[in-house]
């Protein structure tokens, strides 16, 4: 049986498998655009194959609880970075030299590669496109795009790392550290084009007293990136 | 989170190994409990310390998870031993580029600890060292442009070494979580060393302007090649990425970094390991 608990405007929690009447509550909860949590064992019972669901109004769920799951989080993250890259080609950015651009420019390409790549492996169970909004940046400066792309960079990084042990299949891991150390060469860039030859490339901010780097959940990756993500999205 | 039991076990020495006074005080602690659970947001390496040592008391680390971390300790030591010594030699490394390479033996240093304090009485001696292979660099401690050749290969080996070995870590997720937040930190030390060298951070092609043999060496394929490709590898999970985004294959070979295998590392590592 699941409990599944939910009022207008609420936070519906669902912690166990789908029955007929809470269904109803969670498709209702998805119509009011409530947050909805779903507990990994909410799957158990659907025999998703996917690791993903979308609802009638577009909202997308992950289930990090398959590889699938985690490999369309990635993928999620990918569309997110590649999208922020195009905004700011789109843009006329002041401030910057062309070398400078042209980091920018090589950056985006990778993340279209890793992007494609995600959406290549995952076939038909790739989530759909998200929809994206950057309007809150100011992409016609310098700084406030090398901060952004610091940002994005980062919590790229943090979110690799934390995915890291959720992933069951050796390959997938594999794959998935293949592009991790790139969103870092990526973020060790940003950082000395922001300070250069400063200790900024990888700074106290982001690697802490053992030399470890950020490693995030994804409920907190997914927090921090919300803000630039219009289609609803939970994991 | 599980670390809760393995907090309140840590020793305070694990916590000094691992933490400096001031990162200490920073954090507001005043007794080891709360210097563990300060360390929350990093709460990994504070458990992996007490790991060890509560493992010891149950019946050890598996020896295949012990063999990973020492090859890691072992390519730590030669960062940390090559950076103290460049670091500490006067004239060698400009003041403009100081902060720098300060900041990335600070971190060697501190991943040595980190694993030594993992492994505990299981981790492997410090080795002897030859920074100049032999004779292949015979002025890598007086000339700034040999120094950081050096430094390149050993942060861009150091990345596909660890990337080699993550796998082999799939059954501890902490181990393996805390292996992942150390290779990126590599990465970004190898994508900084490489722009101090005028590249790019990232790996076009086999892009290193290193000596040829060493270039091909760090750059090159593993053994076997299918699964340790070459670092201008352009196929990923069975898809040509050139042919499905258009995209160079410089582009499309520096989006992603490749693994290298346990015998290739040590083959590069070893001219500058004496003993």
């Amino acid at each position: 049986m699941s409990d599944a608990r939910s009022s207008p405007g609420s936070t519906l929690v669902v912690s166990g498998p789908l029955t007929a009447n809470s269904r109803r509550d969670f498709l209702r909860v998805l119509g009011l655009g409530s947050a909805i949590v779903l507990m990994p064992s909410v799957f158990g019972a659907c025999s998703d194959t996917t690791g993903a669901t979308r609802s009638a109004s577009g909202a997308v769920t992950i289930d990090l609880t398959t590889d699938i799951g985690v490999l369309n989080y990635a993928y999620a993250l990918e569309q997110l970075e590649a999208a922020f890259y195009q905004a700011c080609l789109q843009s006329i950015v002041t401030g910057c030299t062309s070398t400078e651009l042209n980091a920018l420019l090589v950056i985006g390409q990778h993340e279209v590669v890793h992007r494609e790549f995600l959406k290549a492996a995952l076939g038909s169970a790739a989530i759909p496109a998200l929809q994206v909004n950057f309007s809150s940046l100011d992409l016609t400066k310098r700084d406030t795009v090398f901060q952004a792309a610091k940002m994005f960079e980062d919590t790229g990084v943090a979110a690799y790392n934390g995915a890291g042990k959720l992933l069951h299949s050796a390959t997938y891991l594999g794959l998935a550290g293949k592009i991790v150390s790139v969103e870092a060469r990526h973020a060790a860039t940003i950082r000395d084009i922001l300070n250069p030859l400063s200790m900024d490339f990888a700074g106290d901010d982001v690697v802490n007293a053992n030399g470890l780097d950020q490693a995030f959940d994804p409920n907190t990756v997914l927090n921090l990136v919300k803000p630039f993500i219009v289609t609803p999205i939970s994991a | 989170m599980t670390h809760n039991t393995l907090l309140g076990d840590v020793d305070p020495e694990i916590i000094d190994t691992l933490l400096t006074r001031r990162e200490a005080i920073r954090r507001g602690a005043s007794t080891s409990a709360m210097v563990a659970a300060g360390l929350a947001f990093a709460s990994v390496p504070v458990a992996l310390g007490a790991f060890a040592k509560d493992a010891y008391a149950q019946g050890a680390l598996p020896s295949a998870i012990v063999d990973v971390l020492n090859f890691a300790l072992t390519l730590e030591y030669l960062e940390s031993t090559f950076y103290d010594t460049g670091v500490a030699t006067s004239g060698l490394i400009p003041a403009s580029d100081m902060a720098v390479f300060q900041q990335i033996m600070k971190h060697e240093d501190a991943h040595v600890a980190f694993l030594k304090a993992a492994l505990g009485s299981s981790a492997v001696a410090k080795p002897t060292f030859d920074f100049t292979a032999g004779g292949m660099f015979p002025d890598v401690f007086s000339n700034y442009t040999t120094f950081k050749a050096v430094s390149q290969a050993f942060e861009d080996t150091g990345v596909r070494a660890y990337k080699g070995q993550a796998p082999n870590l799939i059954s501890s997720p902490d181990i393996l979580t805390a292996a992942l937040q150390i290779h990126s930190v590599e990465a970004r030390h190898a994508a900084e060393v490489r722009r101090l060298r005028g590249l790019d951070g990232w790996i076009n092609g086999t892009t290193g302007n290193l000596p040829a043999a060493v270039n091909a060496a760090v750059y090159g394929p593993g053994n076997p090649a299918a699964q340790y490709p070459a670092e201008s590898n352009t196929t990923q999970g069975g898809v040509d990425l050139v042919g499905a985004t258009g995209m160079s294959s410089d582009v499309v070979s520096a989006s992603f970094d490749e693994p290298l295998d346990k015998a290739t590392v040590l083959a590069i590592a070893g001219p500058f390991i004496v003993s």
